[in-house]
């Protein structure tokens, strides 16, 4: 029996309306309560400040605070470059997050490393850790990002963000080897 | 045990046993190791401080900068003098605008042009390097501020600072990265009703700062937070070579727009404010203080700006103007060589500086008669400044790196290039 | 008025100086590396002179020197000293200029450390050591500021590629991972 690994969306629609309404209250939850970890390193960060401030309101959102501690924030935002010597300091915070948890690369050098193509800049974020929304703009207008954030919290109800298909994936196969374990074992 | 007595020792120098107080004795304090950064809730940059502490006081302390290093001065060897400008954009990013001026103005000095711009081009100019400079310390001030846990001034200075960055947009096209200056001039003109919009902006700001000032100036919480932290005397600051406003609220009499004046500064009526123990009270007072004097400077340049060109008409900087661009050759090729191959600068080297948000803000360029730059150094003040960071947190408690840290202004880009 | 600072200073030092020179305004001094502490210490405490304030010090590499428009003689070849460290200080009391330069070979890239008269030279000294490969002797931390320990090579110089990277760390899952790639090559 042939297992699909892989969701598309069409196939997460159907699931989605198939869903109970109570099935989809924990992604909702989630979605409206992101504590955001700030890994603030450029220009960016400035209007990253923008965005939280009173005119760009990040609030109405639910990811007011941000929690400067990976142990208690699912929301990764990488902004401003990552270079070399960052990368492991990158890759520890994001090692220490528990899951679910989301990745948004702000700005177009976390994305894809921007106009810097030198011996210490890294080629966008998504070099050492994977990311579920890519902002690009340098910087980026704050309306941008306030769009990013609506994007993920879409695929946040969806369950598609990259640490919630390797849950359901890890769960699939788990169950995959339970009952291939329980047929010839019987 | 004996290994903490020996770091102990190793650190502090030898301690005699007859030295140990009865408590000591009994219980030495191991030294621990603690490391903030580089990740951290400082705004400001990333850097990496690895603090060797005795409890809660720092005993030693190793700055590791370089996590934001985007090799500013490779990536310029490889780009033409226009296409720096917004690598210099990203130097210090809280005040832009001084990046591209300093940066125009080096490329100038050694084309001999220093001097011999448009003054409409110089006003405007200064107009948009002070606005930048009210942006800095704005962020400076608000960010510190919200890291000792006043979050209101936080926002309200922000607030002040969205306006500038809607006007700076209406100039120059981008809230933040504006590479708004070029090689002889600036690459926009001013738009309509600029002088109207920036007067109530000014007028609005100076109402921000007043309602900081109130909460912040007589607030017991933050006045014990950061009075008598991090002092730094004179002789220091010049030693180590503090610029800016850290070097004035020590007492050093320098600014750059004073005593090595550039542009129309020698029209213009400014004070400088000077501090005198050098703590973390007296940066930030001559911060509050540099952004009223940014406001002033502000309104007599809208007095005194003259109407004309923006930029110079000298061949070897100035586009062709599009009429001949389309109709005659030699100037759709003058136009094409100047675009492709960049500013043809004469061989040599220079150093030029300008007063940025932090300090004395220099680019020392060597090129070698093409359209790139051979060399392209910046001097950054946040580097400078951040090298005395270690001196001045010394015997201080972990809880007074924040303010220190946030006062010094070390803007990552700036620091690491 | 830097002008007569260039002049006291070859009157005083005529071995050290080699040359003096005037660009743009700017007083240039060239020096002997090793007279280089004598006339620093000099220049810091003489009072007439009173350089007290530090403003950089970089390296420049002369490998691809070729100037358009100067006579071939100036071009870089492998007679001439490969590196130039310069020095620019000032004076906050009288308001001078000067910058200092001194020429290194790449056979000896060795300097004396001017850390010692001047604190604010400590890191940048160990900026130019970072990225020039320049050693300066008798400083008292000398490594790397900007760059990781494991970099190997000094970006800065003419004949380092710019887009050489050489990664810490990189995903497992990667379609091209240059860690992966090295550590094949030196299995």
């Amino acid at each position: 029996m042939g297992l699909e690994l892989s969701t598309t969306r069409l196939e997460d629609a159907a699931k989605w309306a198939k869903q109970s309404k109570l099935a989809r209250i924990p992604e909702w939850g989630r979605k409206f309560s992101l504590f955001t970890y700030p890994f603030v390193t450029a220009c960016c960060g400035m209007e990253f400040m923008s965005v939280a401030a009173a005119k760009y309101d990040i609030a109405r959102f639910g990811a007011e605070f941000p929690r400067f501690s990976p142990r208690q924030s699912d929301l990764l935002m990488i902004v401003g470059t990552i270079t070399e010597k960052q990368g492991p300091a990158l890759k520890r915070v994001y090692d220490q997050m528990a899951e679910p948890k989301w990745v948004i690369a702000f700005g177009v050098c976390a994305s894809t490393g921007g106009f810097y193509q030198n011996y210490h800049a890294m080629p966008g974020a998504d070099q050492v850790i994977p990311v579920d929304v890519y902002i690009p703009g340098c910087p980026p207008r704050p309306e941008q990002v306030l769009d990013a954030l609506i994007m993920l919290m879409d695929r946040i109800q969806d369950g598609r963000g990259h640490s919630q298909l390797r849950l359901k994936r890890d769960a699939m196969i788990r169950a995959q080897e339970a009952q291939a374990g329980d047929g010839p074992g019987e | 045990m004996a290994d903490a007595q020996s770091l102990k020792q190793l650190v502090l120098g030898r301690k005699d046993v007859q030295d140990l107080s009865d408590n000591e004795a009994e219980l030495p304090p191991e030294l621990m190791t603690v490391n903030m950064g580089p990740s951290h809730p400082a705004m400001h940059g990333t850097v990496r401080i690895v603090l060797t502490v005795d409890g809660e006081k720092i005993v030693k302390s190793d700055i590791q900068p370089g996590y934001l290093h985007r090799c500013f001065e490779k990536e310029s060897e490889h780009a033409t003098y226009t296409q720096v400008f917004p690598y210099t954009d990203r130097l210090n990013y809280v005040s832009p605008m001084i990046n591209n001026v300093g940066w125009a103005m080096a490329v100038e000095k050694l084309m001999d042009l220093t001097g011999k711009l448009p003054k409409r081009a110089e006003y405007i100019r200064v107009i948009v390097s002070e606005m930048s400079r009210i942006t800095d310390h704005a962020t400076c001030i608000g960010a510190s501020a919200m890291e000792l846990g006043a979050f209101t001034p936080f926002l309200y200075l922000l607030k002040a600072r969205e306006w500038l960055y809607e006007l700076l947009e209406k100039v120059s096209g981008a809230r933040l990265t504006h590479s708004y200056a070029r090689v002889g001039g600036v690459s926009k003109d001013l738009p309509l009703d600029f002088d109207a919009d920036l007067t109530r902006c000014l007028d609005r700001i100076d109402g921000v700062v007043v309602d900081v000032e109130k909460m912040l100036l007589s607030n017991k919480i933050f006045y014990d937070r950061v009075v008598g932290i991090g002092a730094m005397s004179k002789e220091d600051a010049i030693k180590t070579g503090c610029v800016g406003p850290i070097a004035r609220s020590c007492g050093v009499d320098y600014d750059v727009r004073r005593d090595f004046p550039y542009s129309v500064y020698p029209e213009l009526e400014f004070d400088v404010p000077l501090g005198t123990t050098g703590d973390c009270y007296d940066r930030y007072l001559v911060r509050l203080e540099e952004l009223r004097q940014s406001a002033r400077i502000l309104r007599q340049c809208l007095k005194q700006i003259p109407d004309g060109e923006i930029m110079s008409d000298d061949h070897r900087v100035a586009l062709p103007p599009k009429k001949d661009t389309y109709n005659t050759i030699e100037s759709m090729i003058r136009h094409f060589k100047h675009i492709m191959d960049g500013v043809r600068v004469p061989a040599g080297e220079g150093y030029a500086f300008v007063e940025g948000g932090n300090g004395e803000l220099g680019f020392f360029i060597v090129s070698d008669g093409t359209g790139r730059p051979y060399k392209a150094y910046c001097r950054s003040p946040s580097f400078v400044h951040l090298s005395t960071a270690g001196q001045l947190i010394h015997d201080h408690y972990i809880a007074d790196v924040v303010p220190i840290f946030g006062m010094i202004n070390m803007i990552g880009g700036e620091c690491d290039k | 008025m830097s002008k007569q600072v260039v002049d006291a200073l070859a009157a005083k030092f005529p071995s050290a100086v080699t040359r003096t020179g005037s660009a743009h305004g700017d007083e240039i001094a060239w020096i002997k590396r090793d007279d280089l502490v004598a006339v620093a210490t000099w220049l810091r405490d003489d009072p007439a002179m009173a350089f007290d304030s530090p403003v950089f010090c970089t390296c420049i590499d002369w490998l691809d020197y070729r100037p358009i428009g100067r006579p071939v003689s100036e071009h870089w070849n492998e007679t001439k000293p490969r590196f130039t460290v310069c020095y620019q200080l000032r004076s906050i009391a009288k308001k001078n200029r000067i910058r200092l330069e001194v020429e290194v070979t790449e056979a000896d890239p060795r300097l004396p450390s001017l850390a010692g008269l001047w604190p604010a030279f400590d890191w940048q000294e160990r900026e130019t050591f970072d990225m020039y490969g320049i050693r300066f002797d008798g400083h008292p931390d000398l490594r790397r500021i900007y760059l990781y320990e494991e970099f190997v090579g000094y970006p800065l110089r003419k004949d380092y590629p710019k887009e050489k990277r050489q990664p810490l760390v990189r995903r497992d899952d990667l379609p091209v991972n240059p860690l992966k790639a090295a550590e094949g090559k030196s299995h």
